[in-house]
């Protein structure tokens, strides 16, 4: 009967009871959400590299280097000279490398330059190595590898042909076109911004510019695939590379030595390092987020119990006649409080299943345009803990409006104050 | 109308019986007190007072909300005034029927669930409770299809009618009207009057009904005028 009150009663007062019911919900959605897009973007930013012991490019900040080697954001501001490359890579205590040249693009997905030793050594996640879901790592100068996602949504498979475009942008002007990749290999999904990228050897990357300089096509040289192929496709640069070491006591000093090196000006990193520089950058933007949304829900739930303080006045006559038939006044504080937790429960119930249509519709928006990879289930047991604590404050705050109803229901008696 | 009176020799025990009542405010310092009031089962008592005479205050002290400050008030021959809020809440659900001036009814609840909310305090059993209340509510004039709508789409007699099914569902000792003809005109008024008083013989039950109208006088057995409680003066 208590229950079927609290409904009834809230279902009188639908229209009030909906839009607060509105208001939770969306201050829900926004404190789940938030805090599950946190977690997930360090996860997801966290997990993209593991294994390497030093990233390795022209001097320039360590969050740059990270952002461009790792992430795909942003560019290169120098190169790094393929002599200085293989020079460094035949440093004893280093144990293997992988050169990264980055610039060129194919229908908006980075294509990244490497070497086989990228399938062989590049970690991930938990020290995964990386899989392919099918055919095998590109031999030819002609030859590429998908990223789980680049396939997926362009709908390549093995064998199909693609050009790639110079520059990084989704729609590109200059096309190399007269030097179309086959596509070899497809990798697994990984979840990190590996997903979105196109592998070739250096050697492509070298024979579709050979006929350009500057940044252009030269005029009146043009080279075919075939002839491409005759001419020396050694790279003359690289844009970055990994370093695996012999053993990890060694990093510093090898770091030092990188960062000294005479020949060119360098900047080697320790991707932890800078990853964790990134957090603590981030991690002031998000708390102060999580402030806000926190802020949105205080006033959320106090909005509820404003309406509640204000229907207590016509209510007056309702909490009468309980008392008459036999209530006592701790039966109507439960009522109360008991009308607030079912508001609260129903938005609950609607912020997850808005949250969880929202991150669906939203998912391959963020994983093309910022490489976050979001699942789409956003609750763990931390999300409980959290419904827990708003059903707490929520109960707490309710006391007000419930303590309302109690007090009349002493003071006031069968009397009635219309 | 009369009053049943007893007609063994054993004493019958009192509906409801005030001794030496004694109640004030602190603030503003008004009081009442009543020095003595019994009511046998059966016998119905007419308060005569306008609002403001301090009407209010006394029903709330016969329904168990407040408690006298002196003097002690007896539900069936049972301590009631002396016992906790609590238990006088219990003992109200279980012996004493309110109706109200108007606007008795919650009005988002059916009919139906407005008359069990009587059974559901007094902890009575359900199945027998909504068999009664659909018998009462037929006696008193209530068509079957009325029973499943909301409150709120009855005309005010009809919501009178469906408050005293609610007040006498647990056939309680007492029943406590507080003016319920002051929104019914004169024709409705009447058969109102009628269909209590009868309603109320059924189940033994004491009314205690309270109005400024004297026209209404005439159906009961007992009066007291509130204008004399002040001074102490007796029902006559």
């Amino acid at each position: 009967m208590l229950i079927k009150l609290a409904r009834q009663s809230l279902w009188n007062r639908r229209g009030t009871a909906i839009m607060t019911l509105f208001s939770l919900t969306i201050s829900l959605v926004l404190l789940f959400g938030i805090d599950h897009l946190r977690k997930e973007a360090r996860q997801s930013f966290t997990s993209t590299i593991s294994g390497t012991d030093l990233i390795v490019g022209a001097r320039s900040g360590q969050l740059n280097l990270l952002l461009y080697s790792v992430f795909r954001i942003g560019n290169a501001t120098a190169n790094v000279n393929w002599a200085t490359y293989q020079r460094i890579s035949k440093h004893p205590q280093i144990s293997w490398t992988i050169p990264l040249a980055l610039g060129d693009s194919h229908r908006g997905y980075r294509v990244l330059g490497t070497n086989k030793d990228y399938f062989v050594h590049y970690r991930y996640a938990n020290q995964q190595t990386l899989r392919f879901s099918e055919g095998q790592p590109f031999e030819g100068v002609y030859e590429t590898v998908l990223g789980a996602e680049v396939a997926k949504k362009l709908g390549y498979k093995l064998g199909d042909q693609i050009t790639l475009a110079h520059g990084v942008g989704a729609v590109s002007f200059s096309e190399h076109k007269d030097k179309p990749f086959t596509v070899t290999g497809i990798l697994a999904a990984t979840g990190t911004p590996l997903d979105q990228t196109v592998h070739v050897s250096l050697e492509g990357i070298e024979a579709i510019h050979i006929d350009w300089q500057q940044g252009a096509p030269v005029p009146g040289r043009k080279l075919s695939a075939e002839q491409a192929l005759k001419q020396d496709l050694t790279p003359k640069a690289i844009t970055a590379f990994m370093v695996g070491l012999e053993s990890r006591m060694a990093t510093f000093v090898v770091q030092r030595q990188i960062n000294e090196f005479k020949g060119e000006a360098l900047s080697a990193i320790l991707p932890g390092v800078a990853l964790a520089e990134l957090w603590q950058m981030l991690a002031m933007v998000e708390n102060l987020l999580l402030l806000i949304t926190l802020l949105v829900l205080v006033a959320g739930l106090v909005g509820m119990m404003t309406t509640l303080l204000a229907s207590m006045k016509e209510r007056q006559r309702e909490m009468a006649v309980l008392r008459a038939v036999g209530a006592h006044p701790w039966y109507l504080f439960v009522l109360i409080q008991l009308e607030v937790l079912l508001l609260t429960i129903f938005a609950l119930l609607a912020a997850a299943i808005t949250l969880v249509a929202t991150l669906w519709a939203l998912q391959d928006t963020l994983a093309s345009h910022y490489g976050l990879f979001i699942t789409i289930n956003p609750f763990s047991l931390q999300s409980l803990y959290w419904a827990a604590a708003v059903l707490m404050v929520s109960a707490l705050l309710a006391c007000i409006p419930a303590f309302t109803a109690y007090r009349r229901a002493l003071n006031d008696g069968l009397a009635i104050r219309l | 109308m009369t009053g049943i009176k007893p007609v063994t020799d054993k004493p019958k025990i009192p509906a409801i019986e005030l001794k030496n009542i004694l109640f004030y405010y602190q603030r503003s310092g008004w009081q009442l007190s009543l020095p003595e009031l019994t009511l046998l089962p059966g016998q119905h008592l007419f308060i005569k007072g306008a609002s403001g005479s301090g009407k209010t205050t006394l029903l709330n002290l016969l329904a168990g909300i407040l408690s006298p400050r002196q003097g002690e008030i007896k539900l069936n021959g049972a301590p009631f005034s002396s016992v906790s809020a609590a238990k006088r809440d219990n003992l109200r659900a279980r012996y004493i029927g309110v109706v109200f001036q108007q606007l008795n009814l919650i009005s988002y609840l059916s009919v139906l669930d407005n008359v069990l909310l009587s059974a559901h305090f007094a902890d009575s059993n359900k199945q027998t409770s909504e068999q009664r209340a659909r018998l009462l509510l037929q006696r008193l004039g209530l068509e079957p299809e009325l029973l499943e709508q909301q409150a709120a789409a009855l005309s005010v007699g009809q919501q009178q009618r469906v408050a005293i099914a609610r007040a006498l569902l647990t056939e309680p000792a007492l029943l406590i009207a507080d003016e319920p003809t002051s929104a019914l005109d004169a024709d409705n008024r009447d058969s109102f009057m009628q269909i209590l008083l009868e309603q109320a013989n059924a189940c033994g039950t004491t009314v205690i009904f309270v109005s400024h109208d004297p026209g209404l006088r005439r159906y009961f057995d007992k009066q007291l005028d509130m204008q004399h409680l002040a001074k102490g003066v007796q029902p006559c």
